[in-house]
């Protein structure tokens, strides 16, 4: 049922709204099939020929996040100024807002994958974590003091914890697994416009209007409402379960031991062991600053730098890994960090060996976060791929934020440079350990090219459990 | 649902949202430039010296002087203000310099610092990494130093960290003070929270002192330029103001704990480490200025956002809160 439509056939499904009529009483999305733009019949079917066609799906769930990334960054850009230019408070109290957030955010992420597998309902998931991000900017409008403040931010936060594996479900289920990578580049790309815009729109508007605060909450939430609107009305609600058990017949429920799958248990633990040598951007931008005037002066742009190259970066690296294997483009990323790690340490300073490290750290991104999820969703059935997908997310959140504070106290103990340096050997150590771990000795390729064999101990595992064979799962049922 | 009636649905909501926004926001701009471009009732002629005897600070008065710094002379501080042409977010001078910390707006924020002499004609100045919450000039005019917040652009990338900054006046940058040798009772703290802040200097010396945090604690550090060192002398000091006769610091005391943390004013006798609470109830959250050598200085947001005055309040805690300068900030006394 599913139609693969590429971004020209999705603007032409815009011009040309009769032949879409012809899809009226087709199935709406609560029964689980894929009503978007373009049904079959609306839309030449042969849109599908090309195996790197982007669905619908991923485009309306891309605009849903460069929405919710404008709305909740243009907040973000703005709030330190607000709380200690307007409401008075200390930054002290904002460091502790961030803090109190960090924790239950992982508890959420892990309880909406859950949820989202269990009810094999990812998109209403997904819609509650939208939702209440777009309720705490309405919070922001009235939010005065310390009190009310940390609870907006908390609610948006979990909201953010909430949606993303659900949503990360919803993009798997709507690709076709030979351009799964394609498809998270697609979505981390409009994702990262939002994020590079939303904080230029709000000093735009600080610019005209001084005292715009109030302003930019209104135009936040604005976007956040549309970003429901169209989470809600473009995006089907995926039945992933329903999906296979309605094409082969047997029920798949969500098991625990879904999760055991000994190649997700391999990701997770390299997950783990980069997370652990990822320090948190702010470092390397402080490493930056603390190196030459160029840097310091444009200290606030590193941010926006960092995000043009991820977003610049994020479809060529998801072809990439459709052509040559997520779990090789997911470490080559990390060879991108170890790149930025290097370049921030050596002692030269000067604007082109800091623009250079932002570019590493956005091809970073670009090809291990949507990467991430993607190779997460191949390790993990359909039946538990939120959950699958909220574990490896988790990982990382969480052993970043531990080696956030390692590195910390590392910076502290025997200085920038030096530390740096520390990390960018262990990462070096790491990265071919970790390339071992996923891509190694036969059989245990994990997140290849997934039309690539299923590995021997992986069907043997299939055979002993209820789940369908692994290699097929984000594909739809053959259309007609 | 047709994809015409879910196009059709979108696109009005779109219209409706953004279209409010955009109206929201035009009415915004225009009851700005309303209130902007309204000429202050309290101001007088330009301001385009600093002399000896005035107090100089950052007004917040509504309409065209908002954000200029002002001055008033100490004997007549409800006299009508002298506005100069200069801007800042915070503002300290002495008898020869005025610095200067500003928020450049533009499509991307940026933060900057600018040192004067004392007829605005500007001598050096530096970017800043984040949002300006301190300066100060030594009263002898030799050194000048500023804080500012270094905050990520997402929520806090990296918490709550400050950078300090002392700057001499014949061109040596002493740089960032997490670089200087910080010790409590002799040893040496290293921990991963350090942060430095609000820096008031002893003139006619390389000495000054300042907020040392380490560990959810506070400390009131002296430090030395020479040998580049940070020695912590008190608990529970933030934001430290040395007074004229440099026997005393007044300072913001914690009450409470984060997050409900509040600051009121308090003096230390540096000799004999006596403390003395003063009562203002409200919270302080301002590095405070002595007006004379019994009299202290301090802004307190208005109801109104962005909105400030600056009261005054005997330092041996005798007296009441006075209201001394309407819609200012960030007062300064020129000796």
């Amino acid at each position: 049922m599913t139609v693969y439509l590429s971004f020209s056939d999705l603007r032409k499904a815009k011009q040309q709204p009769d032949a879409e009529t012809e899809t009226e009483g087709a199935a709406d999305g609560a029964d689980g099939a894929d009503t978007s733009a373009g049904a079959p019949g609306g839309i030449s079917p042969t849109v599908r020929v090309a195996s790197a066609r982007v669905s619908s799906v991923v485009i309306a769930l891309g605009i849903v996040s460069m929405f919710t990334d404008i709305s909740s960054e243009a907040t973000a850009a703005i709030l330190p100024l607000y709380i200690t230019g307007v409401i008075g408070l200390s930054t002290v109290a904002y460091g502790f807002i961030d803090g109190l957030y960090q924790g239950v955010s992982a508890i959420v992420r892990i309880a909406a994958g859950y949820a989202a597998d269990r009810g094999d309902q990812p998109k209403w998931v997904a819609m509650f974590g939208y939702g209440i991000s777009a309720i705490a900017r309405v919070g922001l409008l009235f939010a005065s003091g310390f009190a009310a403040l940390t609870a907006v931010v908390v609610v948006d936060r979990l909201g953010k914890g909430a949606r993303t594996a659900p949503r990360d479900a919803l993009i798997a289920a709507s690709s076709e697994p030979s351009s799964l990578g394609r498809s998270f580049g697609v979505h981390r790309m409009l994702d990262t416009v939002g994020a590079a815009v939303g904080p230029l729109l709000a000093f735009v508007i600080l610019l005209f209007i001084p005292d715009g605060y109030t302003t930019v909450f209104v135009v936040s939430l604005a976007f956040a409402v549309l970003g429901v609107i169209v989470l809600g009305i473009f995006v089907p609600n995926k039945r992933p379960r329903a999906e296979r058990a309605a094409g082969d017949g047997r029920p798949a429920p969500f098991r625990w031991k879904h999760l055991g799958d000994p190649r997700l248990t391999r990701l997770l633990l390299v997950a783990a062991l980069f997370g652990s040598v990822t320090i948190g951007d702010g470092f390397v931008y402080l490493v930056l600053q603390s190196r030459g005037a160029f840097a310091a002066e444009w200290f606030p742009l590193f941010y926006v730098g960092t995000n043009i190259a991820f977003l610049a970066l994020a479809v060529p690296f998801g072809r990439l890994s459709d052509r040559f294997g997520s779990a090789r483009i997911f470490v080559i990323g990390h060879v991108a960090l170890l790149g930025t790690y290097v370049l921030a340490a050596i002692p030269v300073s000067g604007a082109l060996i800091t623009i250079a490290c932002l570019v590493l750290l956005g091809a970073f991104y670009a090809a291990t976060d949507g990467i991430l999820a993607a190779l997460a969703s191949q390790c993990t059935p359909v039946a538990a791929r939120a959950s699958g997908i909220a574990a490896a997310q988790t990982v990382v959140a969480v052993t970043r934020l531990i080696a956030s504070v390692g590195f910390g106290l590392l910076w502290y103990t025997i200085g920038r440079t030096e530390a740096v340096m520390v990390v960018a050997v262990i990462l070096a150590v790491l990265i071919p350990i970790a390339a071992w771990l996923l891509l190694g000795a036969k059989g245990r390729s994990t997140g290849g090219p997934p039309h690539d064999d299923v590995p021997a101990a992986v069907v043997a595992a299939d055979a002993t459990s209820d789940s369908p064979p692994l290699h097929d799962e984000g594909r739809a049922e053959p259309a007609e | 649902m047709t994809p015409r009636l879910k196009w059709t649905i979108v696109v009005v909501a779109a219209i409706v949202l953004l279209g409010g926004s955009l109206a929201y926001a035009i009415s915004a701009f225009l009851r700005f430039q309303a209130v902007a471009s309204t000429a202050g009732e309290r101001s007088g002629p330009p301001l385009t010296a600093i002399e000896p005897g005035q107090i100089v600070f950052r007004s917040t008065d509504p309409g065209t002087e908002y954000g200029h710094v002002a001055s008033v002379p100490i004997g007549a501080p409800g006299a009508a203000r002298a506005v100069a042409e200069l801007t800042c977010d915070r503002v300290d001078a002495s008898a020869a310099l005025v610095s200067c910390l500003r928020t450049q707006r533009g499509i991307v924020t940026r933060f900057e610092w600018q040192v004067l002499d004392e007829r605005f004609d500007a001598r050096w100045e530096a970017p800043l990494p984040g949002v300006p919450s301190r300066t100060r000039v030594a009263d002898d005019s030799s050194y000048w130093a500023s804080t500012a917040f270094v905050t990520g652009h997402t929520y806090a990338t990296v918490g709550f960290s400050t950078a300090t900054v002392i700057v001499g006046a014949d061109g040596t940058e002493y740089g960032n003070l997490e670089d200087f040798a910080f010790t409590v009772n002799g040893d040496s703290v290293t921990s991963v929270d350090r942060n430095f802040w609000g820096v008031t200097f002893v003139p006619g010396t390389d000495g000054f002192f300042a907020t040392a945090a380490a560990g959810g604690r506070t400390w009131l550090v002296r430090g030395d330029l020479g040998d580049r060192t940070l020695v912590a002398i008190h608990d529970a000091v933030e934001c430290p103001s040395l007074s004229p006769d440099g026997e005393r610091i007044a300072f913001k005391k914690p009450v409470g704990e984060a997050p409900t943390k509040t600051w009121t004013i308090a003096v230390l006798d540096l000799a004999t480490g006596e403390e003395v609470v003063l009562p203002e109830s409200r919270n302080v959250d301002d590095q405070v200025e002595w007006l004379d050598d019994e009299t202290i200085v301090y802004g307190l947001p208005r109801a109104a956002a962005g909105d400030s005055d600056v009261w005054a309040i005997a330092a041996d805690g005798g007296g009441e809160p006075e209201l001394l300068i309407e819609h200012a900030w960030s007062p300064s006394v020129v000796r």
